[in-house]
């Protein structure tokens, strides 16, 4: 019997307080594809980032093909034959594919022969395993999937026998994700042994043979793909059985509080990123626009938010039509609330305590004080008030904001939105990086307001929150509206084509 | 390190700091031992000239004036998440307006002239701060850069209103003729003589007064104000601030106005309190040290205070030491000044590993 | 032909004049394309310009005020460096600190060393760089235009110009054709994707700052052992800024830099030569204003023609590992 490609015992490791890994016991076959599931947090990141050599365990050991190692850093790693695929990608985006496929692996103190080597290389992969890339181009030009085939060339240049990918669907369009499985299931073939780190339990059944379960630090179950299920796995994740909050019978939708027409938005650099987009939605409903990330998504958002200008279009929030001298302040104004899909770059400020964060976007409403001062004890005391409301765990107004957990901070973010009363909410990627309890009840307070009667445009990359919570979809591919169903009316296999920009006819 | 330290509160605030500024200290020291000075006898020397009597203290209080003036200007901008070293230029814009009104207006009473001729001073220090904050704001360009261009500018133009413009007919010397009465500040030995205290003569003025009225409309300002507020956010997080209905551009160019206000008036101590006239290089590196006291005093207004206060001692101590100790000239502040900038600023948390071993050592 | 020889005159006085941008612009971009933000170029010009004066006039050789005025800068940019790479400080206020200390040391020990008010006595002999005649110059000198050009443009320049014109293609090679540029340039635009290649991210910066410092010694030893004969206090007269707006204007590239600071510096010439004369309708310009122009210029330059420059995307950001 061969060595397992990969054997770690007793892997262990803290950050501070945090006990990101528990003994960690792990075998993963040579050959194989093998899942590494669980939820934000669970430490699966951190386990790979061990493996690779990003950081070193406290103890435990690492066996790679049978023999005992110790990977101190990445240059180990990639010595050892371990290659990884980050989240993020790992490319310096002025530069050519063959130039990042070179870093690191030049060859020589001069890179001219390296270059040579690399186009060569960069051929061959293509032909092998249908990575197909053109060695010149701009990373920075290149499509996400593109950029992606960089990356495992990046590893298989290297000479990796071991691949990592950690979350590699999450920026692939679904008709992207199967080409990829394609590419991971000839390089298995051909004896390399594949993990995937993933939440994305379908996935896991449809390409794995093995996966092992992570949760909150420790390592709770292994498993044949074969012999298992979504529902047992997603069990196994949670540590119990999970509740899906009822959708509820709704009344009737009202009159329409939030409407764009012919839309057009372009960013910093004049590209155009939203085009002649157009929907509208009315109060007590959901409208989910789905689409993978980098579609015009987060430019339609901040365009309706009165973030960004739009270059064309109209949108009206409650009646009133946004102009060139409204911004993000007046549309609060006018009823709108917004929950950025990226907390720590836009929705917070993490250096200020909780109560100074309740005050962003607010900061000038008359509930917080008269004149030109801010009454602090008043706002303390309305944070204290709001969090625990909304059960931000610890409700301590006075607390710097960087020392919540994710989800407590999103928390935050969405008591303030909801706090101010809007008439239309946005909520994009409400539950990004938020823990399965945590999503639960934002999702609740998301069929609350629609309850309520207020009107809510939820942006989400995940197809199951979309049916989970949306009244109709809109799909958006490219900047475009590629179409509005109903959810009732559609599934996901549908709304998946429609996101790679195949539209059905109507 | 993956692990982040951590120290207890008091430790991060008050510690820490003052072991950064002790070793910025013992460097100097080294650099007395150097030049072949005595240290320790060069320290009793500065004490003693700042502290050690009346007249030093008001002396020392005198130039903490121009340092909580410098301070704060630093302060607001670091806030808002710039850095205004055109402290310098600033200021000697704004002592040519305050020198303008004066000029003109001395003949009228103080009440009239004087507090007009502060607001000309902050008003002059506002607009050559907010040309680089909008440059900054809307073209990008650095304002780092910028102010410091504005500096030399401005010590250019200094020169050639003097010589060219300000210098009365038949006078060799590049200043202006003196003010009438309107246009001086009162002394405070003179101020409390007339309520019964004597208090040896200084150039200790009104101006040490307004700077600590400053600094409490400062910290309203930063601190509880809605402005401030806006100012933070923009400083710790632009995108934020811009989701929050605060326009990140016009915020700096407030910023830097405040910022060039505050600096600007630094230039009354001198031109309105002392000199009495437009002179030639009035600012003497003062800019500057404004950048120590904000980053000693962690840009918090006690802090800061004592922070100008200490430099304060360091220039009038400093200016005895130099009568005794020939080879120790004023130049030994700036170094001083750059080690305090150095430990500090950017070597911050250089000693927290340290120090949080050797707490963590005395609790068991 | 007066007003070719005239011309020339400038072009050459230009070329002087812009050496220290040059060699300070070079600094700053070894720097910033590492990822480090280096505001105390001016002190490391400074500093050098300062250690290299005391070294020439003891030993009374010029090359040895070069080694020390290196040395100094070299010092001076691995403090910067270790406060920005290892420590992860605020690398503004880090340069700001380098740029007091190299201000108040100078002037401190310039007066109790030399006891002038700061200044040095001068330099003379061996221990000044001379210019150096290029081969052929007299030679040549026939040939129109392009001999005069040789003779007054090229040749007669001390060495250290030289070395810092060579010092251009040089860069452009180490950048673009060597595997410590291809790191290099990868480091300042995301050091995550250098570190997970295996390649350690301090030391890369850390040999960018060598540079700097080499090249800061080299332009502070120019201005001080090769133009003025002599230190004076604050000689560097915010050379080290202006360079930073060069680079900003050559948008990070060598060749570009070389363009840049030659144009700063043949501005400087002309307006020099503009002192005292009358232009039509404006008449005498005031000297101040002569003086004041090269930091006009600047702003002028950061203000509008450059349009956005785009630096390099890591710059300024200290590298921290991701948990």
């Amino acid at each position: 019997m061969t060595a397992p490609a990969i054997a770690l015992t007793a892997i262990d490791k803290r950050f501070g307080p945090v006990h990101a890994n528990r003994a960690i016991d792990l075998v993963v076959e040579k050959g194989t594809i093998h899942g590494i599931i669980g939820e934000n947090g669970a430490g699966k990141s951190t386990l790979m980032s061990i493996l690779y050599g990003f950081y070193e365990a406290d103890s435990g050991t690492i066996a790679v093909n049978g023999a005992p190692v110790r990977i101190r850093s990445s240059a180990d790693a990639i010595r050892l034959g371990i290659g990884m695929v980050h989240q993020h990608f790992m490319l310096v985006e002025p530069m050519t594919v063959a130039e990042n496929v070179l870093l690191g692996a030049e060859g020589g103190a001069l890179i001219a022969g390296g270059l040579v080597h690399a186009r060569a290389e960069i051929a061959r992969l293509g032909a092998d395993y249908g990575l197909v890339v053109d060695p010149d181009a701009v990373v920075g030009e290149l499509s996400v999937g593109l950029q992606q085939r960089v990356e495992i060339i990046k590893a298989l240049y290297r000479g990796a026998e071991v691949l990592i990918l950690d979350e590699p669907t999450g920026v692939l369009t679904p008709a992207e994700a199967p080409q990829l499985f394609e590419v991971l299931g000839e390089l298995s073939r051909q004896g390399r042994t594949i993990l995937i780190i993933t939440h994305k339990l379908k996935e896991i059944m449809a390409i794995t043979d093995a996966v092992s379960v992570m949760r909150r630090g420790e390592m709770v179950a292994h498993r044949r793909t074969a012999a298992t299920s979504v529902s047992e796995l997603a069990e196994l994740m949670v540590g119990r059985a999970i509740v899906h909050p009822a959708r509820g019978e709704g009344t009737a939708p009202g009159a329409p509080l939030l409407a764009v027409e012919h839309l057009t938005v372009r960013d910093s650099r004049k590209v155009v990123r939203v085009e002649d987009v157009s929907f509208a939605v009315r109060a007590g409903e959901i409208v989910g626009i789905a689409g993978v990330s980098g579609n015009g998504q987060s430019e339609l958002v901040e365009a309706i938010a009165g973030i960004i200008r739009p270059a064309s279009g109209a949108i009206r929030i409650a009646g009133h039509t946004l102009t060139a001298a409204d911004d993000a302040a007046s549309a609060r104004t006018h009823g709108l609330a917004h929950v950025p899909e990226d907390r720590h770059r836009m929705g917070l400020v993490t250096a200020f305590p909780a109560w100074e964060n309740l005050l962003l976007g607010h900061h000038r409403d008359a509930a917080y004080g008269s004149g030109p001062l801010i009454d602090r004890e008043r706002t303390v005391a309305a944070t204290a008030q709001t969090m625990a409301h909304f059960d931000v765990r610890p409700a301590d107004p006075l607390l710097k904001t960087a020392n919540f957990s994710g989800g407590n901070q999103q928390k935050l973010v969405i008591a303030r939105e909801i706090e101010a009363g809007p008439q239309v909410l946005i909520a994009a990627q409400p539950t990004r990086g938020v823990d399965i309890g945590a999503i639960a009840f934002i999702h609740q307070q998301l069929l609350a307001m629609k309850a309520a009667g207020k009107a809510i445009l939820l942006v989400s990359v995940e197809l199951d929150e979309i049916f989970a919570l949306a009244d109709r979809i809109v799909v958006m591919c490219g900047g475009k509206v590629v179409g509005i169903r109903p959810v009732a009316e559609t599934d996901q296999n549908e709304i998946g084509l429609m996101m790679a920009g195949v539209e059905r006819a109507a | 390190m993956s692990t982040p330290v951590t120290l207890p509160r008091w430790a991060d605030l008050a510690l820490l700091p003052l072991i950064n500024v002790a070793v910025a200290f013992l460097a100097a020291g080294l650099v007395v031992l150097a030049i072949g000075e005595s240290p320790l006898e060069a320290t009793g020397i500065l004490l003693r000239g700042a502290l050690g009597h009346a007249e030093g203290i008001g002396f020392t209080l005198y130039y903490a004036t121009n340092f909580i003036f410098a301070g704060l200007a630093v302060a607001v901008a670091f806030h808002a998440g710039l850095f205004n070293i055109g402290g310098e230029g600033q200021a000697i814009v704004g002592g040519v307006g305050a020198a303008m009104v004066a000029l003109a207006l001395g003949h009228l009473p103080g009440l009239i002239v004087l507090p007009l001729a502060v607001l000309a001073a902050a008003l002059f220090g506002a607009a050559w701060a907010a040309v680089p904050g909008w440059l900054q704001a809307r073209r990008g360009s650095h304002v780092v850069i910028t102010t410091i261009m504005f500096n030399f500018i401005a010590s250019a133009l200094l020169i050639y209103l003097l010589v060219d413009i300000f210098r009365p007919p038949g006078s060799m010397e590049p200043s202006s003729r003196l003010f009438a009465a309107g246009g001086k500040l009162p002394f405070l030995h003179d101020l409390l003589a007339m309520i019964g205290i004597s208090m040896p003569k200084t150039p200790l003025n009104l101006s040490f007064v307004i700077a600590l009225g400053a600094a409490v409309v400062v910290y309203l300002l930063i601190d509880r104000s809605r402005l401030g507020y806006g100012l933070r956010t923009v400083g710790a997080n632009p995108t934020a601030a811009r989701y929050g209905g605060i326009s990140p551009e016009r915020a700096t160019v407030v910023a830097m106005a405040i910022s060039g206000g505050l600096a600007g008036m630094m230039a009354i101590n001198e031109i309105l309190g002392v000199q009495h006239r437009l002179i030639n290089d009035f600012t003497g590196g003062y800019g500057f040290v404004g950048i120590a006291v904000a980053l000693m005093g962690r840009s918090h207004p006690v802090g800061l205070l004592l922070a100008a206060l200490l430099f304060g001692v360091l220039y009038q101590g400093g200016t005895e030491l130099a009568f005794d100790k020939p080879r120790i000239t004023r130049d030994m502040i700036v170094v001083i000044q750059g080690l305090v900038i150095l430990f500090a600023g950017a070597l911050e948390f250089m000693f927290k590993p340290a120090l949080a071993r050797l707490l963590k050592a005395k609790e068991r | 032909m007066e007003l070719i020889d005239t011309a020339f005159a400038v072009f050459a006085s230009g070329l002087r004049l812009a050496i220290p941008l040059l060699c300070a612009c070079l600094a700053g971009l070894y720097s910033e394309r590492s990822g480090v933000v280096d505001i105390g170029l001016e002190g490391k010009m400074l500093a050098a310009a300062f250690g290299a004066t005391a070294a020439a006039l003891s030993t009374g050789s010029a090359l040895a005020g070069l080694a020390v005025g290196v040395a100094t800068a070299t010092v001076l940019a691995l403090i910067h460096g270790y406060a920005a790479i290892t420590q992860r400080g605020n690398q503004i206020v880090s340069g700001m600190a380098i740029n007091m200390l190299a201000a108040g040391l100078t002037a401190l020990l310039g007066n109790a060393w030399y006891r002038e008010g700061g200044r040095t006595p001068p330099l003379d002999g061996g221990a000044r760089f001379s210019p150096i005649t290029l081969p052929g110059a007299e030679a040549l000198s026939g040939i129109p235009v392009f001999g005069p050009f040789y003779k007054t443009v090229l040749s007669g320049h001390p060495l250290p110009v030289y070395i810092a014109l060579a010092a251009v293609p040089l860069t452009w090679f180490l950048f673009f054709r060597t595997r410590w540029g291809l790191r290099l340039r990868a480091v300042g635009e995301n050091p995550a994707a250098v570190d997970t290649a295996g390649i350690s991210v301090p030391r890369l910066r850390y040999s960018a700052m060598l540079m700097t410092g080499m090249l800061c010694g080299l332009g502070g030893t120019y201005l001080a052992v090769a133009q003025a004969a002599s230190f004076l206090p604050n000689m560097t007269a915010g050379k080290g800024f202006i360079a930073l707006a060069a680079l900003i204007f050559a948008k990070w590239r060598p060749v570009q830099a070389l363009g840049a600071c030659l144009l700063f510096g043949v501005l400087d010439a002309v307006a020099i030569r503009l002192q005292g004369v009358a232009l039509p309708g404006i008449g005498q310009v005031p000297v101040q204003a002569i003086q004041a122009l090269p930091y006009i210029l600047t702003v002028i330059l950061l203000a509008g023609f450059v349009g956005r420059a785009i630096p390099p995307r890591a710059v300024g950001v200290p590298y921290v590992k991701e948990r």
